[in-house]
């Protein structure tokens, strides 16, 4: 049907205005959309104020459901435990037996381990958690990647750290407010983490997509040496991220490297911890053996 | 199946002589639960994907459509600005897109004035499909670089939420427009 030819409700004058300078103001407001979005692309962090003051006003929201999520599952893994107990019972007392034979194992090649670092000098220290905390909330409608950590400034959470749960490498934080912090996941698209595989240490570049999966980019071109299943973890190179935090499994293969899966589901971590930047505090004065990754603004 | 309120709130409504809609009810219900649609990043659901429906812009359709001219046509200037705040993606992103699509089903208001659900239906899925593509495309102009596949398990599950929307504001427009106030 043809619109109206006569779009005035009434005879009124002040209502005729009123009906035009709704669409003056609605169409202003589509400039002002056009604005915003030059200013934030031009400069991303130009709205992190904002951001960031309207996610610790939710923060305690963010907390009570990021509790019940987590119990929730445990409440699901319970009843599900009921099930399978005698099964499980069984198999648990097989690895047990197993695991005393490999403690003792571990046990003497800790000390022969102590017994070498010593003899040549190396140091290893152990990244400390800075923050233990959940995440209470990410961006699960935007393609972009972000998590929201139940911490921030006043915690002393700064951009630029490692976000890890027990699983693996979670992200890094982008920017504090007072009680929370906006982290960038390893699957946002302009997440990149240097990592090596677990076992050889095969240099590569891993990717976000931004659909939950991680493509890595072998370093050394040549012929792909990665193999479904093999564990991939972070190389600490360049700095930020340290060495040997869990990260992926390859998944399947593409020329340049491999489609990995990520191992920390940040959905199904309780809590997370934030790490200090890897160079800063682990060696003082250290270079950099490459730049640092780019990414993140 | 209609929904069915809960019986307190149908006693609240009995009572219909010499009573009229509390305006600050009637009002207010509306604006709040596209401003609870935008909270969505909150849901105890920390997504690796992106998978949850833009819930504040599924309402605010539902609402559009259900209730021509209860919402101003300048309304996706401050409601985008309130989803930009919490949805992560580039700042002003939201107010754009949001102010489109009030101003284009105003246009479609005026052009098909009698629409069933299906139709609805349709423009919503339209509208959906426009807001996540230009919503990645802005997201990749920010420095991302997802591909068009990433958003379209998402589009999915957001026109097959657009009649549960619509649903709940229906229940929520009954709710608004109880007559508790004595005149």
């Amino acid at each position: 049907m043809a619109p109206p030819a006569n779009r005035r409700p009434t005879y009124s004058r002040r209502a005729q205005y009123g009906t035009f300078i709704r669409y003056v103001v609605a169409f202003a407001g589509l400039f002002a959309g056009v604005l915003l979005l030059i200013v934030s692309l031009g400069d991303g962090a130009s709205f992190a104020g904002m951001r960031g003051a309207a996610s610790d006003v939710v923060a305690p929201a963010g907390q009570v459901s990021a509790k019940s999520r987590a119990e929730t599952r445990g409440l699901l893994a319970t009843i599900g435990g009921f099930f399978t107990y005698g099964s499980r019972v069984a198999r648990m007392e097989q690895e047990l037996d197993a695991a005393r034979v490999a403690l003792a194992e571990a046990e003497a090649l800790r000390r022969e381990n102590a017994q070498l670092k010593d003899l040549v000098k190396l140091s290893q220290v152990d990244p400390r958690a800075l923050v233990v905390t959940r995440l209470i909330g990410s961006t699960g409608s935007s393609t972009r990647r972000f998590a929201t950590l139940g911490a921030g400034a006043q915690q002393g959470v700064r951009p630029g750290m490692p976000v890890r749960s027990p699983a693996g490498l979670v992200g890094r934080v982008l920017e504090t407010a007072q009680s929370s912090a906006r982290v960038l996941l390893i699957t946002d698209s302009e997440s990149i983490v240097p990592v090596r595989r677990a076992r050889d240490g095969v240099a590569a570049t891993a990717i976000g997509k931004g659909d939950g999966t991680i493509q890595l980019k072998l370093i050394a071109q040549g012929i792909n040496p990665l193999k479904p299943g093999d564990a991939i973890v972070t190389s600490g190179s360049g700095g930020l991220f340290w060495p040997d935090t869990a990260f992926a499994v390859v998944a399947s293969l593409t020329p340049d490297g491999a489609i990995a899966r990520p191992l920390s589901d940040p959905g199904s971590t309780n809590y997370v911890e934030v790490q200090p930047v890897w160079i800063e505090t682990a060696i003082p004065g250290a270079i950099p053996a490459e730049p640092a990754p780019s990414g993140g603004k | 199946m209609p929904l069915t309120l809960p019986a307190a709130l149908r006693e609240l409504g009995k009572r219909r002589i010499n009573r009229v809609p509390s305006p600050v009810l009637a009002w207010s219900v509306p604006w709040l639960l596209v401003m609870i649609g935008s909270l969505s990043p909150l849901l105890p659901l920390i997504a690796s994907a992106p998978v949850v429906p833009p819930m504040g812009f599924l309402f605010l359709i539902a609402w559009l459509q259900l209730r021509p001219g209860l919402f101003p046509v300048w309304a996706g200037l401050p409601l985008g600005l309130f989803d930009d705040l919490f949805s992560g993606q580039p700042f002003g992103s939201a107010v754009l897109i949001w102010s489109i699509a009030v101003i284009v089903v105003d246009f479609v208001e005026t052009r098909f004035p009698w629409r069933g659900f299906a139709q609805d239906w349709l423009l919503a899925a339209a509208a959906f499909a426009g807001c996540l593509l230009g919503g990645l495309v802005l997201a990749n102009m920010a420095g991302g670089s997802s591909g068009v596949l990433t958003i379209v398990p998402q589009l999915i599950v957001s026109i097959f939420a657009y009649p549960l929307a619509a649903r709940l504001v229906g229940a929520l427009d009954r709710f608004r427009l109880i007559p508790i106030r004595e005149l």
